[in-house]
């Protein structure tokens, strides 16, 4: 085989530098790509730039909207984050999130009343339970065949999602179809106290008149509560350690006698419980019903905005804002340029596999190869690692 | 009573042929070490390339060839950030099936809504076509299922009866052992993810040419991921992917043919099956875990830095 000129060289210890570099590096190639892709479909590539990033989030609607969509994608990767440390891959968020939204849907049509009078104060904190009920329900069936019968998690999460949305598809085609739907598949919309408040914190602050007309609503604290609370566990309970110990040093955990099966519960249970929070916030948040359609995928994001915040809370957040821009972006490049949606996946996509190529500077030095004859081959004296 | 059965059997064998093609390809790159859960990007970016290169008159070798170089050429990303660059597999996997999902979707969207102008006929073998039970089924299929039934065993005797098959899976067993023998790891490694690309590619190009006739967003339905679990379900071994692909065509085809005999049963039920047999499958077969760590290749998953 040809010979690269270069090489790479493990490193002694990871380099703390990389890891904040990198994704860093992943974001500038992913842009990069982005305009020539831009270039290469007869766009300029300075206005497809400006479209994408920078008129989503130019005025105070555009900001609620991007906090909007960060919120449930930074939930949902809090709690996957603290699977992924410990190697617990629960790539079926997607679906969790949706018994979320079942669930509180449930307990919303349960009290709904045509006249919208219920004034219920209790409803929606009800709702918000149900919902992290509903997605740690739906983990927990993960979790149970992971800990007790050693069945591979990432390839059931995944079956449950697909199962999951036949789930939501059979109630707003059936039993939950708002009767005056005229056959579309979508639930009545909720009362007012199933609702989460949209202007109320703006009051206090007496930022009302400036966030008038915007969606942004109270779920965004549950998301703001969240963030130091996952830092607390990850970084300083011992639950948190033991988990990273599992993740890092398996064997180091089984001789320490930390339960596997007790990890595995634990991760599965609080990664199901945020998406189905997440869930509960989107139906009580800005759809307002529950539909056959309403998530662009927040469950699967959520495994890059985990990856690319480096599984650390505040990184997360950054990570969040970054993924809802480019949903954003996305929409905006729908309307302003034709380009089609899906161009936020491809985004996405490439971001991750970047970020993934990125790291191995983490790791390992690249180094030019000295010329055969100059001394003995490197290969010979390098150290041969094989990372478990 | 057998002449009702015969459609059931038809499409269990017609949903069995591209889960057995991604599951072997998946296989051969798993008997290597490397664990790619990109199959369902591959078979999506590899059935847009089928159409594409049919719609534009390349007919039906075109189809093929154009899904097998997508598919292989796709899956080198993947390598090539798996293996040179030495990134986690599980990770780099699911950004594959993002990137494919996504580039499928985007590079797609101006074929939706076409009818493949081209697509793979069936070919009834004279005489055997017409034995009673299997007949109109096994020896009815398209092309592409006579090719499949091939593969499955060409693939078995390069696995067990070929030195380079014995390679393959020196590679995937023990990658330093295989190194210090001599043996070129890195590009036995490429050639076998580059390989998993290919049959995930002409998977797809099933679906599209084959069994759909056409292109559409996500035209895949999770089978990638289904495919992957056959694998396990497989314990790794060829002929047993063949029986669990006919397996899980037969859940998806009772499916169908439940709702086709308009049995009272919701249709989200039905299609939600195929997904339930697999999670019950993998069950059954993590009850075992001796045959899963008996079989699965050592290596499997683990990044290998040859240090040079």
């Amino acid at each position: 085989m040809m010979r690269s000129p270069l090489r790479l060289v493990p490193r002694a210890a990871p380099s703390q530098s990389m890891l904040v570099l990198a994704p860093l590096l992943a974001v500038a190639l992913t842009l990069l790509v982005g305009l020539i892709i831009f270039a290469a479909l007869g766009h300029n590539p300075l206005v497809a730039f400006r479209v994408f990033f920078i008129d989503p989030v130019s005025d105070i609607n555009g900001i609620s909207e991007l906090l909007l969509k960060a919120s449930p994608l930074c939930l949902i990767a809090l709690g996957l984050a603290i699977g992924f440390r410990a190697n617990i891959w629960n790539i079926g968020a997607e679906g969790q999130m949706y018994l979320g939204g079942i669930f509180a849907t449930g307990l919303a049509i349960w009290f709904h009343r045509e006249d919208n009078a219920g004034g219920l104060w209790w409803l929606l904190p009800a709702m918000i339970v149900a919902g992290a009920l509903g997605g740690a329900a739906w983990a927990g069936i993960t979790a149970f065949l992971r800990a007790h019968l050693r069945t591979n998690e990432i390839l059931v999460s995944l079956m449950l999602t697909y199962v999951a949305d036949m789930l939501v598809k059979y109630l707003v085609y059936g039993p939950w179809q708002d009767p005056q739907s005229n056959n579309f598949p979508f639930t009545v919309s909720f009362n007012d106290d199933a609702l989460f408040p949209v202007l109320a914190i703006w009051e206090g602050l007496g930022l009302d008149s400036l966030m008038e007309g915007t969606r942004l609503n109270l779920s965004i604290l549950l998301t703001i509560i969240a963030v130091p609370l996952a830092w607390l566990f990850m970084n300083r309970s011992f639950l948190g350690f033991q988990l990273a110990v599992a993740g890092q040093a398996p064997a180091a955990a089984r001789y320490a006698g930390f339960s596997e099966k007790k990890l595995v519960w634990v991760a599965l249970l609080i990664s199901g419980a945020a998406a189905g929070l997440a869930g509960a916030t989107e139906v009580a948040g800005p759809m307002g019903q529950l539909n056959d359609r309403w998530t662009p995928g927040y469950g699967f994001t959520a495994i890059i905005v985990a990856s690319l915040g480096r599984l650390h809370a505040f990184g997360i957040v950054l990570a969040a804002l970054l993924m809802a821009l480019l949903y954003l972006g996305g929409e905006s490049a729908q309307i302003a340029l034709q380009l089609p949606k899906a161009m936020s996946l491809v985004f996405q996509g490439m971001l991750l596999m970047f970020l993934l190529g990125c790291d191995v500077l983490v790791n390992y030095r690249v180094e030019r190869r000295r010329p055969l004859h100059a001394a003995a081959d490197p290969a010979t004296t390098a150290p041969t690692a094989e990372a478990a | 009573m057998i002449e009702s059965l015969n459609p059931l059997l038809a499409s269990a064998l017609a949903a069995a042929i591209p889960l057995m093609l991604a599951a072997l390809g998946e296989l051969v790159a798993e008997r290597a070490g490397v664990l790619n859960l990109g199959l369902e990007g591959m078979m999506l970016v590899g059935a847009l390339a089928a159409f594409v290169a049919v719609t534009h008159g390349g007919g039906l070798p075109g189809a093929v060839i154009a899904a097998l170089l997508a598919g292989a050429l796709f899956a080198l990303i993947f390598g090539f950030v798996t293996l040179t660059l030495q990134a986690n597999q599980v990770a780099a996997g699911l950004s594959l099936t993002i990137l494919g999902t996504g580039l499928s979707a985007f590079l797609g969207r101006q074929y939706v809504g076409y009818r493949a102008p081209d697509s793979f006929a069936e070919l009834p073998i004279p005489y055997l076509s017409e034995l009673p039970l299997l007949g109109p089924s096994l020896f009815s299929m398209s092309a592409l299922g006579y090719a499949t039934l091939a593969l499955l065993g060409i693939i078995s005797w390069f696995l067990y009866r070929s030195r380079a098959g014995l390679i393959l899976r020196c590679v995937g067993e023990s990658p330093s052992v295989a190194r210090s023998l001599g043996l070129p790891v890195m590009a036995v490694r490429y050639g076998a993810v580059a390989f998993g690309g290919a049959m995930a590619g002409l998977a797809g190009c099933y679906y599209a040419v084959a069994q759909f006739k056409m292109w559409q967003e996500g035209l895949t339905s999770g089978n990638g991921w289904i495919a992957l679990a056959l694998v396990v379900f497989a314990t790794w071994r060829p002929a047993r992917v063949g029986l669990g692909a006919l397996l899980f065509g037969g859940v998806s085809a009772l499916g169908l043919y439940l709702q086709a005999i308009n049995v009272h049963v919701s249709v989200f039920a039905l299609s939600s099956l195929p997904y339930l047999a697999t999670i019950i499958v993998l069950v059954a077969i993590s009850s075992d875990q001796n045959a899963i760590r008996r079989n699965a290749p050592a290596s499997l998953g683990k990044p290998f830095h040859a240090g040079g």
